[in-house]
């Protein structure tokens, strides 16, 4: 009932901002603020009185009483934010090939859209795998129901509300205008709400657990939920204008903003998409290959070092800037050393599939997850390498970030999600199996060739112009005109286009195969496996 | 006890856990970002950088708007073909007054950071409208609404204000005046463009747009694209003063 008026106390503060806002983009999403507290609000009071009489039993016959729908609907969420993230990107793709594509309309163009793809694949898409995957693996892991009944939903939902509020705010103008950190101050708070839940609901599931040790999995979705809270609330500090204002003014300047950025930015990818994901590959392979993890002692040395490190690295986003030297340097150094531990961490992925590689050639969910291991291998060498400043002097500001982003993007984090995926769905809704194992190797296939092409035409690209951009006449002046190298682009963007598109093709076919699961896959005889990956425990 | 099995402490209870990995991470940010607070390079005030003029402060916030940032950097590097190619390297100075920073992490286009008086304001017009019309091969997209679109400033004060809070050194004066100075700025010949430069030396006046009838977000825009990298005279600068 706390939480009912708690949403009627928003949602008519939301009415009284809409009235008074300064500009209609601002009294839209007040608006949807206050539209959404109303549905709240009904929800709960409706729950209320409908509830059963005695709240949900802990266990059911001696098994723990799962709850389930909030993963239900984050991956869902998923399956749907991942296409519309994709299909951007092939947009904005496209109209750095063909700048007639942004159709001469402000929502439209290349300035807007690029922000909500890149939100949209990470926090939408990432976001909602991980959501979904840490409910589920912290409730089976620890063999305990999710703490909290209202509150797994005001995750799930509230997040995915800040998402269309983040989203439809960059298309009507309204940003911080710092990379991957775009939404203004009252959708950060609404956010920090929403990941503390996030954090509680997480830490009293673990401390409700029946097994004594808290596994592997849990050590890094919690260094994840913690350290996101960390940065999110470090990098956006800002004024508002005024609580009827849009716009914000960030507390750090210049130099200070610039590395608490990266910093954040750079943490957005080690704990993000690094540490989030590291605890999918280290629930769904065990799970999946029926092996137990290969090296506790690894996982562990693993855990810490990558943690430590990875803040560190930040600076190697700002070389030769107006960053002091000595920390560009301490930037680098802990960049080089971060390749060690993420090779652990790759190698305790890989190597839990001895005994068990003829899966591989039978199992295409598994093979996704593997090729996605290796592919976190290779972005985790050539982030290293990209961070030393000599190399950096040539890559940084071309399309090889581009193409190094997306080999992690998509090879590593995209393709260990659609394995959870491809692993949950038929685990939540009682399925014997996927619907269609052939279109699961369709989707492989044809978002590999996808990946392929994306990262090969951004080597070329990206290198090809840092090398324009420095080349020197005999006579020593500059080569070519900035244009020239802009002109030069034009194949490789066609090429990178064409291989989103397969990836966006291969997104569709998952798309299909979850909904024909769902609807007319096989029911699972028994009650899904209660194996979990045996951990050697510390003793 | 071996080594190994100290790790249970952590593994077997969550707030221990919880409180190792907050230790953890402080760690490399605290070492990295709390200098940059008290150093002499990063902190230095260098000769001729003033706060944005309440116009430019309009432009730049359009810049933040459309995105720019996805594609033009602001931060010259220390390296022969750019300093040849744009001029001299970016100080940590002239950005002190960006909330946000917007040095970019992409080149789609070039450098913006010393853009300012290269080009005239009609080219700017004209390139913001087309981009293709003036650089036939350019992939940026055309932003013709600016020039048709009356810029809304009812908030700058409040804007200046907030900034003024944070540090920046926007005086009474300026605060009193920022609307008005709005005006003045894209005004060919207004009689308090005198006062407007004292105020913020070196500001530009005039109607930047090519149409005095109305202050447009082209207006803005241009102004705040003819400022970047002309604060510091390079002449007079002294690029020893912050080595200690």
């Amino acid at each position: 009932m706390g939480s009912a008026l708690a949403f009627a106390a928003l949602a008519l503060l939301s009415i009284i901002i809409a009235a008074k806002a300064y500009t209609p983009e601002y009294a839209f999403h007040a608006y949807l603020f206050a539209a959404a507290s109303v549905a709240a609000v009904f929800t709960i009071v409706n729950r209320y009185y409908e509830r059963p009489l005695e709240p949900p039993l802990l266990t059911i016959g001696g098994k723990p009483n799962y709850n389930m729908g909030p993963v239900k609907f984050a991956t869902i969420a998923s399956v749907f934010w991942g296409i519309a993230g994709f299909t951007i990107g092939l947009l904005i793709a496209l109209q750095l090939a063909f700048p007639a594509l942004n159709f001469d309309t402000a929502w439209l163009s290349f300035g807007r859209m690029r922000p909500l793809h890149t939100s949209a694949v990470i926090f939408a898409f990432g976001g909602n795998v991980l959501i979904a995957s840490s409910f589920y693996v912290v409730q089976r892991t620890c063999r305990a129901r999710m703490v909290g009944d209202i509150a797994p939903w005001f995750v799930v939902l509230g997040y995915n509300f800040f998402i269309v509020i983040a989203g439809t705010g960059y298309l009507l103008g309204i940003t911080q205008g710092k990379e991957y950190a775009e939404p203004e101050w009252y959708a950060d708070l609404f956010l920090t709400i929403v990941w503390v839940t996030y954090f509680l609901v997480f830490l009293g599931t673990v401390m409700r657990r029946k097994e004594p040790h808290i596994y592997v999995a849990n050590w890094f979705y919690l260094a994840f939920i913690l350290t996101i809270a960390v940065l999110h609330l470090g990098n956006n500090a800002a004024i508002p204008v005024s609580i009827f204002s849009p716009k914000s003014y960030i507390v750090w300047s210049g130099v200070q903003d610039a590395l608490v950025q990266w910093w954040y930015g750079h943490n957005a990818v080690g704990f993000f998409l690094t540490a989030g994901f590291l605890a999918i590959m280290y629930y769904f392979i065990p799970k999946r290959a029926e092996r137990p993890v290969y090296s506790y002692r690894l996982s562990i040395i693993h855990f810490w070092s990558l943690i430590f490190m990875y803040i560190w690295a930040g600076p190697h986003h700002l070389h030769y800037t107006a960053l002091p030297d000595w920390a560009q340097t301490l930037g680098m150094v802990f960049s080089v050393m971060l390749w060690m531990p993420s090779w652990g961490g790759m190698i305790n992925g890989l190597m839990t599939l001895s005994g068990a590689w003829d899966k591989l050639r039978t199992d295409p969910v598994l093979r996704l997850m593997v090729v996605s291991v290796a592919f976190y291998g290779m972005a985790t060498f050539e982030g290293p390498l990209m961070s030393v400043k000599a190399v950096n002097s040539l890559s940084h500001y071309t399309d090889w970030t581009i193409g190094h982003v997306h080999a992690g993007a998509l090879g590593w984090v995209a393709y260990i999600s659609f394995g959870a995926i491809y692993c949950l769905v038929p685990w939540l809704w009682n399925k014997k199996e996927l619907y269609s194992m052939k279109a699961v190797s369709w989707h492989f296939w044809i978002s590999t060739l996808g990946i392929v092409l994306y990262i090969s035409s951004m080597w070329v690209a990206g290198i090809l112009q840092g090398l324009m951009w420095r080349a020197y006449t005999s006579l020593g002046f500059l080569e070519y005109s900035f244009i020239e190298t802009v002109e030069a682009m034009n194949p490789f963007y066609v090429i990178r286009a064409l291989g989103g598109a397969f990836f966006v093709a291969g997104s569709l076919i998952m798309a299909w195969n979850v909904w024909k699961t769902i609807s007319v896959g096989e029911a699972a005889e028994e009650a899904p496996r209660a194996m979990r990956p045996v951990l050697v425990a510390a003793e | 006890m071996s080594f190994w099995s100290r790790h249970k402490i952590f593994e077997t209870n969550s707030i221990i856990l919880i409180l190792g990995v907050l230790i953890v991470i402080s760690i490399g940010g605290l070492v990295e970002i709390v200098p940059l607070f008290y150093l002499k390079s990063t902190i230095e005030k260098v000769e001729g950088v003033r706060p944005y003029t309440p116009l430019e402060m309009a432009g730049r916030n359009i810049y933040v708007r459309e995105g720019c940032y996805n594609c033009h950097s602001q931060m010259v590097r220390p390296l022969r073909d750019e300093v040849e190619r744009y001029g001299h390297y970016s100080l940590a100075a002239e950005s002190m007054y960006d909330r946000p920073f917007q040095w970019g992490s992409k080149r789609t286009g070039p450098d913006l950071a010393r853009l300012g008086n290269k080009y005239s304001d009609d080219w700017h017009k004209d390139h913001l409208k087309d981009p293709r019309a003036v650089v036939p091969g350019s992939i940026m997209p055309s932003y013709p609404w600016l020039e048709n679109t009356e810029l809304d400033a009812a908030s700058i004060a409040q804007e200046l204000k907030v900034q003024a809070t944070l540090g920046v050194p926007y005086s009474d004066e300026m605060l009193k005046h920022a609307e008005s100075d709005i005006r003045i700025q894209a005004n060919a010949d207004d009689p308090n463009a005198v006062d407007l430069a004292k105020r913020y030396p070196k500001a530009q006046s005039r109607t930047f747009d090519g149409n005095p009838q109305k202050v447009t977000e082209a207006d803005a825009l241009i102004a705040y694209l003819q400022m970047l990298g002309t604060q510091v005279d390079f002449k007079l600068y002294d690029n020893k003063a912050n080595v200690r």
